[in-house]
């Protein structure tokens, strides 16, 4: 890929400059290189390869460490995602009695290197949650208007899915889902039974080919990186067709630390560090795209600090690091042994869920607020580091000798986990604002997170356990986690675990109460966008990728047409 | 004397002494020699005296059956040693267990784990296996042997006898997804 460093005494001004690679900043180089803008693409992280630099096919013993966690992978060594909840040089800090873990990547792709490529679109009502239960705040924008986007999106990155008619989980264009496995047919047999809806899953895997990329061939691996291209990641899908315009010029390496602005009071650029030869540099552009993550985005804005803007660019409402949101997550396992001495055969699939839970309750009825939904997972996938941990935990006990190898054939195959991805209400407690004491490597000041979990989660997280272990004894099995207590807040995981974080430079009609307007620009400064997470207002359970890719690619056609327009 | 020693040095360092010197001379370098020969592996970690405590206490975890070969023949002490170099923050856990288990010993039998008798390997393995019936006063040594048995484990099925013994079949490219075989419906009344 073309990599350019000035070194000129008069910068070249880029029409646009983007901050970060991942699903937002991939959506805004692709649409705005194709409309003709000459753009210079910044990522804090290293290139990648997908194609060459994939583990895909890799064997867990074709590594002494059988694919453990290692300083710069906290999912894997195999995992094609450079990141994890910390990074060497790049601390933050937690308010007192707080506790939020910040992931954080830092590869060209970020996150879309390895998410799941669960690919859920948000429904009518989750635009509209205030008007529903009078809680948290409504979008400036409505279903209806994203639709249209959420459609291009389908048909650009490929999903697959199916049509159910569900009034807020909105159907799309789907590929054929894969068929389910066979531990998923039984876990759907449960559902029914119980009156739980399992569907097929949706996932931006392609089940057929789509414009030169060849449909998935089944070996289970997509957190690698999928090197035939047949899911979704943004240096697979976006920036190949950035790049082929020549007119994206890609800095990686390059860790964004302010927006810089003019006298006007509108944004000139974007100061960086050259992690190479940790020099400080400048980019020139008429408009400025940040994406770099939800809070990463925050911190840039809360650094940009001056005269005009004392708290911060963008920011005279205060909104900026504020309504700090991440999914509710807690997790349950079950023991089956319908599912033990299983015939083998390969149950690798699609890399992830071929069905899912979708929320299926009425609100009015439940003593919390939102919805959740239900990933799970079982089978006789490939062993790799930590297989069956906790041994000890199941009806056998622990042991040791030949009855505890035959244990471990048993297990193989007989567990499932499930795990809940819930709505979270935006709260006063839960924001990121600029520690005064703490920079990084490079100078830069760090942020210094503020978490609060209320009972609407903790209520939601409870009812989420209920289910699992009502399913896990209607299918005959036995739990192995036990029901988390009231003192374990029902097994709430903390803040930022999901790393669905979102909503800390929120969109909205008044500048008083939020940062950037319906499309995701400034509204102190018109010629600066966010396309990441950072502009939710609210935080519906289904995955926040297909939405920030949504706004991304609606924002960035905003900015064509205003450019076109002449006011940017 | 140097703490690591690969298996070409310890070959050469054998060659270099008279045959019947092997077992007259009771240096470290020696036995280290002798260790290292014979499983043609030097841990990095591990001191020799660990590193044969570990022999033992992987294949009594996980022994060879009819099935498939033992923990060691699976290489689960060079994964051990591995680890260890690799995720450092395990080192303490894992040098103080198999201290613990010579300490107990030694208390119990009067000798360390390695020169213990079979029976005396069973009667405290037994103890320490079972986590929910286990006494208080030995809960440091259980966690360690539950944390060991984990490693072991992941040792083992990670490993292409693990990958066999549990009949694996995968990563492989699928031309044509089919879902959950006939046969499997059937056994599962689906």
């Amino acid at each position: 890929m073309r990599k350019y460093q000035s070194s000129t005494s008069k910068p070249r001004l880029y029409d646009v400059a983007i901050v970060g690679s991942g699903a937002g900043g991939g959506m805004a180089a692709k649409v705005l290189t194709e409309a003709g803008a000459e753009v210079v693409l910044l990522e804090a992280g290293p290139t990648w390869d997908t194609a060459t630099e994939s583990r895909m096919f890799a064997w867990s013993y074709d590594s002494p460490r059988r694919g453990a966690r290692t300083k710069d992978r906290d999912f894997g060594e195999f995992v094609a995602t450079h990141g994890g909840w910390s990074l060497e040089g790049e601390p933050y800090t937690q308010g007192p009695g707080t506790k939020f873990d910040w992931f954080r990547s830092r590869v060209l792709g970020g996150r879309t290197n390895h998410w799941g490529r669960i690919s859920l679109r948000f429904g009518p009502r989750d635009f509209k949650p205030r008007s529903h239960d009078g809680l948290g705040d409504d979008w400036p924008i409505t279903y209806e208007e994203i639709a249209p986007y959420y459609d291009k999106i389908d048909r650009l990155i490929g999903i697959y899915g199916s049509n159910e008619g569900i009034e807020n989980e909105p159907d799309g264009i789907f590929m054929p889902p894969p068929a389910p496995r066979c531990w998923e047919l039984l876990v759907k047999k449960g559902c029914d039974e119980l009156g739980i809806t399992c569907i097929p899953g949706r996932r931006s895997v392609l089940t057929q080919p789509l414009n030169g990329r060849p449909a998935c061939h089944y070996c289970g691996q997509c957190g690698r990186g999928c090197a035939t291209g047949s899911n979704f990641s943004s240096p697979t899908v976006l920036l190949p067709p950035a790049l082929a315009t020549g007119r994206l010029t890609l800095l990686t390496g390059a860790m964004a630390r302010e927006v810089t602005t003019d006298d006007a009071g509108r944004a000139s650029g974007v100061s960086y560090i050259d992690k190479s030869g940790g020099s400080d540099r400048h980019v020139r552009a008429r408009v400025v795209v940040l994406a770099a993550s939800a809070c990463e985005t925050a911190r840039l804005l809360l650094n940009s600090r001056s005269a005009r803007f004392p708290e911060g660019l963008a920011n005279s409402s205060g909104a900026v690091g504020r309504y700090l949101m991440d999914s509710t997550g807690t997790d349950a396992d079950g023991y089956f042994p319908k599912l033990e001495e299983m015939i083998p055969h390969n149950e690798d699939g699609a890399g992830g869920m071929h069905f899912y839970m979708p929320w299926w309750l009425d609100n009015r009825k439940l003593d919390f607020p939102r919805g959740y939904h239900i990933e799970f997972g079982g089978g006789r996938g490939m062993p790799r580091f930590g297989f069956l941990d906790g041994i000890e935990t199941t009806p056998h006990g622990g042991g040791w000798g030949v009855s505890l190898k035959n244990a471990y054939r048993k297990y193989y195959g007989a567990r499932i986990g499930f795990s809940g991805r819930g709505e979270m209400i935006p709260n006063e407690h839960s924001y990121c604002e600029i520690d005064p004491d703490t920079v990084d490597r490079w100078g830069i000041p760090v942020l210094r997170f503020h978490f609060r979990w209320s009972d609407h989660e903790r209520l939601q997280v409870k009812h989420m356990q209920e289910s699992f272990h009502s399913l896990i004894h209607q299918l005959g099995g036995t739990p192995l986690t036990p029901m988390p207590t009231v003192e374990e807040e029902y097994g709430i995981l903390a803040g930022g675990r999901i790393i669905h974080e979102v909503g800390v430079t929120r969109m909205g009609d008044s500048p008083r109460t939020s940062v950037l307007n319906r499309y995701c620009q400034a509204h102190e400064v018109k010629n600066l966008f966010v396309a990441d997470g950072g502009p939710f207002v609210s935080n519906p359970h289904k995955n926040v990728t297909w939405t920030i890719l949504a706004l991304a690619m609606r924002t960035s056609e905003y900015i064509v047409e205003e450019r076109r327009k002449g006011n940017l | 004397m140097s703490v690591q020693m690969d298996r070409r040095q310890a070959l050469e360092l054998l060659a270099s002494i008279p045959f019947a010197s092997v077992f007259t001379l009771t240096g470290v370098e020696v036995a280290r020699a002798q260790e290292a020969v014979r499983s043609g592996f030097t841990p990095q970690f591990f001191t020799d005296h660990e590193h044969r405590t570990v022999r033992v206490l992987v294949d009594l975890i996980l022994p060879r059956d009819e099935r498939s070969g033992s923990a060691t023949d699976a290489g689960v002490p060079e994964f051990l040693d591995f680890m260890m170099i690799d995720q450092p923050e395990r080192q303490i856990a894992m040098r103080g267990g198999l201290a613990w288990m010579d300490l107990e010993c030694r208390e119990r039998f009067g000798k360390a784990f390695v020169d213990c008798s079979a029976e005396q390997h069973e009667a405290l393995l037994d103890l320490l296996a079972w986590p929910d019936s286990a006494p208080e006063e030995i809960s440091h040594g259980v966690a360690f042997f539950t944390g060991l048995r984990d490693l072991t484990a992941t040792g083992f099925f990670t490993s292409k006898m693990g990958f066999d013994d549990l009949r694996y079949m995968g990563n492989e490219f699928v031309t044509e997804w089919k879902g959950c075989p006939e046969e499997v419906l059937r056994k599962l009344g689906l």
